[in-house]
């Protein structure tokens, strides 16, 4: 297999770890944001506790993954940093205040109006984040990021503020939030708790359903090439039925109160979805200018990069 | 105008996140060092120390973490042309940065969250990992800033780079002076600030123990880091003379081609005239120093193109700054430890602390006037002799709006950490509350 499907594999792999790891983080944010309830303080000190200790490590996937697209495929990165300039200077912002205010909550425990104010941020900016994230993704899928030589002839604004952008940016948004809710239901024993946040899965993948739909309706428009490769394959189409049995999975298991596996199964739901992603627009880094071929570094690096990655 | 506005986004960002890795490269081993002392001694205090760092560390290494992942985009935001051109060739220590990074915060969640649940042992070790893996990652990216000084490790053409050789990139001239004047600015600029709020502490309150104690872990850094920075950053000097005549001359203001060139103190480069007034002159001193030899010709900036010349006044500002705090922190490490030597304890008395407590500061201002000795003395190119700063700009438009919105962000995290430092500091204050306040907030 040639150096650079390694490496796109790479590349894959970190952004489903950022998904599965940092994406349950951003959703913990959305829960605190709407913890309600005779229990409100007890949701919000369990997403704390659960967030705590991991989220540094998790944000590593992020950087790993613009690591490897600037060293490993230098042309795509300058150009989609280009084409969504403002999008990833307003995500930048989100992540900076997401990971500032917690922190600062967390260190600063005194349950003044000060540590109150920083819980908001922390939340806000957990909304944020995601659903920028997912209008980069869909600005990529889309196919109206336009590259020439090395310039973006597109503009700074159309791709990502597209109705189809808009709704896998909303598809990311309760995704994240599915898969926290699902996370924290197997994070306690406290059995009030479990069903808050059992009642708050089931709420929010019923919301990944009905964006999943708009998604899958929008693209025929706004992402032929995606819909073409979503409905074209037999790969394709297996990624997908698989995505569903553990989509439907994870709805079961929650309903039967069976919370470990049903955290297992909702973190391959969301996982798939990834890799599906990925398959769907292959090769192509950036659709339709750009594929891993052609804007891929020298084999030198590539060997050193997949070196420095299995250390 | 949006190149303006796209240096000073950069140069603001990493200004910022330089204090908060040089934080998070130092404080990991000062929090060690305490650990280690309250095993050797008992003494409850000491582990008390550790713990105050241990949260110290984990608020600055936040800060450092979302203003590094800032950096990482920028370098894309903001020059495409750079990365898309040359990320291939210098991706390799930024993807081993991101490898030490990952260990420094699997090591430091279970150094923070395992105080109490892990034996002591594995402790300390994850506490040694976190110092060992934070100095790593500064290692590596320092090297990023050496390729943009003196690249090597491709052969460059008009399509581009060709003949990469990453591992060459990474080991370019000049990587071993500069990585360890890089590391040694880390832990002294940390450590004279912790020193300097101590001995702050210590000159309001007299008896307060802790405090004593605290400065005896900071001392010892800043003592030996001090004594040792200028003999690495001569051999940085030494270098420069040789590899990049054009950003010597521009440090020492120099625009004449001389034989026995004096080293000149003080004064203000003027491009128009071409003379640097107000200077007072050591005779001979810089040929000796750039080149062991009083009489060694030193060439001056009229050697070289004028549209290739780094912006003088600044560049012999920052170097000027940098060598002159240098020299103050020796002086001061020199005097402590002749009274530490004698006396057999680290001094105490009120002229000492009022020293540490002036100098407290001067790290982190060295630390930033090297770097911007370094950045300025590059310009105007990003990669020198390649690429030019401004063929790596990024076509997009009003650079000035998110300028602005991350210089008032970054003004107040800045605000934020040092409200919250001064917090954990006021908890230790003996026989004391801390004080409750209120803090305005941007929202
Ligand atoms: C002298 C040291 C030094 C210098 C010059 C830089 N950094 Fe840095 N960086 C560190 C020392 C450091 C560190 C000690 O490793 C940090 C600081 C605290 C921390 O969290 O790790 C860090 C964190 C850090 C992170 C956070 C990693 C994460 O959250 O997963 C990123 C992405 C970068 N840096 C990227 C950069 C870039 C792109 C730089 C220059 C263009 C840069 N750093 C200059
Ligand atoms: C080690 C990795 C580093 C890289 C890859 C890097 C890269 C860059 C780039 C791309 C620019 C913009 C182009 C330019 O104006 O030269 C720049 C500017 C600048 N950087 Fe660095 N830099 C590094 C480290 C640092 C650090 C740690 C500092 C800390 C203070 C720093 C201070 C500056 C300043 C002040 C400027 C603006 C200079 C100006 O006025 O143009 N740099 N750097
Ligand atoms: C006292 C004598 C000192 C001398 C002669 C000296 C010399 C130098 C030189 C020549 C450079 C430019 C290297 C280059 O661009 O390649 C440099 C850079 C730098 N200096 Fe110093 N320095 C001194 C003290 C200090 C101190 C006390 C600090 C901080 C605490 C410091 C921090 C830095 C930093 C961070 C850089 C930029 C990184 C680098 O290029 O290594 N320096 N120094």
């Amino acid at each position: 297999m040639p150096t650079e499907l390694w490496l796109g594999g790479a590349l894959v792999a970190a952004f489903v770890l950022y998904a599965l790891f940092g994406g349950a983080d951003f959703g913990g944010g959305v829960w605190d944001l709407l913890a309600s309830g005779p229990r409100k303080a007890e949701q919000r000190a369990l997403i704390a506790k659960a967030l705590g200790p991991v989220w540094e490590v998790n944000h590593v996937w992020l950087i790993l993954g613009v690591v490897l697209l600037f060293s490993g495929f230098p042309r795509a990165f300058a150009a989609l940093s280009v084409a969504l300039h403002v999008p990833l200077t307003l995500l930048l912002l989100g992540i900076v205040f997401r990971g500032t205010a917690f922190t600062f909550r967390t260190y600063d425990a005194r349950g003044d109006k000060v540590q109150r104010r920083w819980g908001l941020v922390f939340s806000v900016a957990s909304m944020l984040s995601p659903a920028l994230l997912g209008m980069c993704v869909g600005a990529v899928v889309s196919g109206d990021i336009r590259v020439q030589g090395l310039a973006v002839v597109s503009g700074f604004f159309s791709a990502w503020l597209s109705p189809f952008a808009l709704a896998v940016g909303a598809l990311a948004l309760c995704l994240f939030a599915f898969l926290a809710a699902v996370y924290l239901t197997a994070e306690t024993r406290e059995p009030g708790l479990q069903e808050d946040f059992r009642r708050r899965a089931l709420g929010a993948g019923v919301a990944v359903f009905l964006a999943a739909l708009g998604v899958l309706v929008l693209a025929r428009e706004g992402a032929p090439r995606v819909w073409a490769g979503l409905t074209g394959s037999p790969f394709a189409l297996a990624l997908h039925a698989a995505t569903a049995v553990s989509a439907v999975l994870a709805f079961g298991l929650l309903l039967a109160r069976r919370f470990w596996p049903a955290r297992v199964a909702a973190a391959a739901q969301v996982g798939l979805i990834v890799v599906g992603w990925a398959a769907s627009q292959y090769p192509y880094l950036v659709v339709p200018d750009l594929t891993l071929q052609d804007t891929s570094a020298s084999t030198a690096t590539q060997r050193a990069l997949l070196v420095a990655l299995a250390v | 105008m949006d190149l303006l506005y796209a240096r000073a986004q950069m140069g603001l960002s990493l200004a910022f996140h330089i204090v908060f890795a040089a934080a998070g490269i130092a404080l990991p081993l000062l929090m060690v060092l305490s650990d280690l002392k309250a095993r050797r001694t008992g003494d409850a205090d000491y582990e008390v120390l550790s713990r105050k760092l241990a949260k110290g560390t984990a608020i600055l290494f936040a800060v450092g973490a979302v203003s590094g992942t800032v950096l990482s985009f920028e370098l894309g935001l903001l020059w495409p042309a750079f990365m898309g051109t040359y990320g291939e060739v210098i991706g390799l220590p930024f993807a081993l940065e991101g490898t030490a990074f990952f260990t420094e915060a699997v090591f430091l969640g279970i150094y923070l969250y395992g105080r109490e649940r892990i034996p002591a042992g594995l402790h300390l070790f994850s506490g040694v990992m976190v110092a060992l893996s934070g100095a790593a990652s500064a290692f590596f990216v320092t090297l990023v800033n050496v390729f943009m000084n003196h690249p090597t490790g491709f052969t460059p053409t008009a399509g581009g780079p060709v003949d990469v050789d990453p591992v060459a990139a990474m080991f370019s001239p000049g990587w071993m002076h500069q990585t360890a004047h890089t590391l040694l600015a880390c832990y002294q600029a940390s450590a004279f600030a912790m020193a300097g709020i101590h001995a702050f502490v210590l000159l309001r309150h007299p008896g307060a123990a802790f405090h004593r104690k605290a400065l005896s872990v900071a001392l010892p850094l800043a003592c030996v880091t001090a004594l040792l920075q200028p003999l690495v950053g001569h051999q940085s000097a030494e270098h420069v003379a040789r590899e990049q005549p054009m950003k010597l001359a521009a440090a020492e203001g120099l625009f004449e081609t001389q034989r026995g060139v004096g080293l000149s103190l003080g004064g203000l480069p003027d491009v128009e005239t071409g003379t640097t007034r107000y200077a007072l002159e050591i005779p001979k001193a810089l040929s000796l120093l750039a080149f062991s030899d009083p009489d060694a010709e030193v060439k001056g900036l009229k050697e070289f193109p004028r549209d290739e010349w780094p912006p003088v006044a600044k560049v012999h500002l920052a170097f000027q700054l940098m060598v002159g705090t240098g020299g103050a922190m020796a002086l001061l490490a020199g005097v402590t430890l002749l009274l530490r030597w004698r006396r057999k304890a680290w001094p105490e008395g009120r002229r000492v602390l009022w020293g540490w407590l002036l100098c407290g500061p001067l790290g982190v201002v060295a630390m930033e006037a090297g770097w911007l000795v370094t950045e300025w003395g590059r310009q105007p190119w990003i990669v020198r002799g390649v690429m030019r700063t401004a063929e790596a700009v990024t076509p997009v438009q009003h650079l000035a709006a998110p300028f602005w919105t991350f210089t008032l962000v970054y003004l107040f995290l800045g605000a934020m950490v040092v409200f919250l430092l001064v917090r954990q500091v006021a908890g230790t204050l003996p026989g004391r509350e801390p004080p409750e306040r209120e803090v305005s907030h941007a929202h």
